[in-house]
């Protein structure tokens, strides 16, 4: 007896984008292939950071919220790189541990270490405002898949803008201590913002379907400063980084983590798990 | 027809590997189901494979569940005699706990989880209601992490019996 009974990959599914394939529908072009691969990465770069502190938080709470975010955000990685990957043959897989340093496309913002619990939220507060404001205009994209992926994205990222300012404001408003770490965290972090709202060449060229990262700097402006100043925080006025991560130039910190997220696959070429 | 609405009772039988008093009805995970008998309805008849495909939605875009509950579908299909059946992820609409059916709210409850309340559908003011504690039913609770056992779930403890629970945020 025929026997064909098949499971499909999850993301915006495999499947899914097979049949659109068969149908002569939605393929991506290689210009938005390339604008999701720059999304995907960033949400797959951070995902993999914030894995690295479960087992490591102050808290079991927090092992478990920050292992929680990691997973919502590795799930929009895999949506994104699916759809990115469709157009020329390859799989998440090939696209998250096959490639080396120079062909990720992620900001740099998402590859910065850890640090202490205060770096790691600094880092979350200026990511989730930055995710937030991109999927609310990428929910109208001219493109259904990217519009689709945005939608439910959004909804996740919500709760991780709650997250950091909840915590912005405990540590800026906690002890002496807290609040001077926090200070410090921001600090930190604070030069890889400015690469977030650079025009992306990626994104030109694809009105409509791309939002241009620029229009994402008024939306930023609006909610971080005030909730820095009413953490009892200084908005930190440092020079920005250099930047160029969507170009592939990454920083010292990125090859470690490509390291320690690729070893497995690479090892055992063909593993499934 | 007749095909599809049995397809689709036996789908609804399969449940969630995490919470497994709900089934992906209850859940509203399961979405849609689509049955080609063939080359009419005398298909079935002629020993023609009926084509089935059964359309669920992730609860969150990471959740791992989904992988079981694609799997089990397939199982319980197949156990049914269907052969050629894809289960397709679909992203659009986003799933919400609206979906969520009233008898699966009350399942939850007993189950000890307290269930989601329904979204403020953009309201001017935003008012959080107090979630029960499924023990003893008391409204003086607090919410202890946003973030739980799994991606859908809040962990809360109440104030009166001093139990922790989760609650199935509502999303």
């Amino acid at each position: 007896m025929r026997h064909t009974n098949r499971a499909i990959s999850t993301a915006v599914s495999a499947e899914t984008i097979e049949r659109e394939l068969e149908e002569g529908l939605d393929r991506p072009s290689d210009a938005v292939a390339r604008y999701a691969l720059g999304l995907g990465d960033d949400a797959l770069i951070l995902a993999q950071r914030l894995g690295e502190w479960i087992a490591h938080a102050p808290e079991l709470e927090e092992d478990v919220a920050l292992g929680n975010i990691g997973l919502d955000l590795l799930g929009h990685a895999r949506s994104f790189l699916t759809y990115a990957g469709s157009a020329w043959g390859l799989g998440e897989d090939d696209l998250a541990y096959f490639r080396d340093e120079h062909e990720f496309r992620n900001q740099q913002l998402f590859e910065r270490p850890n640090g202490d619990f205060a770096h790691t939220i600094a880092r979350q507060l200026f990511a989730s405002v930055y995710f937030d404001a991109l999927y609310r205009r990428l929910t109208s994209s001219a493109d259904a898949t990217l519009a689709a992926i945005a939608a439910k994205a959004l909804k996740e990222v919500e709760y991780h803008v709650d997250h950091s300012v909840q915590w912005v404001r405990r540590l800026g408003l906690g002890t002496d201590v807290s609040h001077v770490r926090m200070q410090a965290g921001l600090d930190a972090m604070w030069p890889f913002v400015d690469e977030l709202f650079r025009p992306d060449p990626s994104a030109a060229g694809l009105e409509g379907v791309a939002v241009p990262p620029e229009e994402l700097r008024d939306p930023f402006d609006r909610t971080v400063p005030a909730v820095i100043a009413e953490a009892g925080l200084r908005v930190p006025d440092i020079p920005a980084a250099r930047g160029g991560g969507r170009d592939g130039m990454h920083t010292e910190a990125f090859g470690h983590l490509l390291a320690e997220m690729q070893v497995l696959a690479r090892q055992h070429p063909g593993a499934t798990w | 027809m007749a095909d599809e609405k049995r397809v689709w009772a036996l789908a609804a039988t399969v449940c969630d590997p995490e919470v497994p008093v709900l089934t992906i009805e209850d859940l509203g995970v399961l979405r849609a189901v689509h049955v080609d008998s063939g080359s009419g309805a005398d298909g079935a008849e002629r020993g023609e494979t009926p084509v089935v495909t059964v359309e669920i939605t992730p609860t969150y875009s990471g959740c791992p569940a989904v992988d079981a509950m694609r799997d089990d579908i397939l199982s319980t299909l197949d156990r049914a005699g269907y052969r050629d059946v894809t289960v397709r992820t679909v992203l659009a609409p986003a799933w919400t706990t609206d979906w969520m059916s009233d008898e699966g709210k009350a399942k939850l409850e007993a189950f000890g989880i307290a269930p989601p309340a329904p979204r403020g559908t953009g309201g001017r003011v935003g008012l959080g209601l107090g979630i029960r504690c499924p023990r003893c039913g008391s409204l003086h609770t607090r919410e202890v992490s946003h973030f739980g056992s799994t991606s859908c779930k809040a962990l809360y403890v109440c104030q009166k019996c001093g139990e922790p629970f989760d609650h199935f945020k509502a999303h």
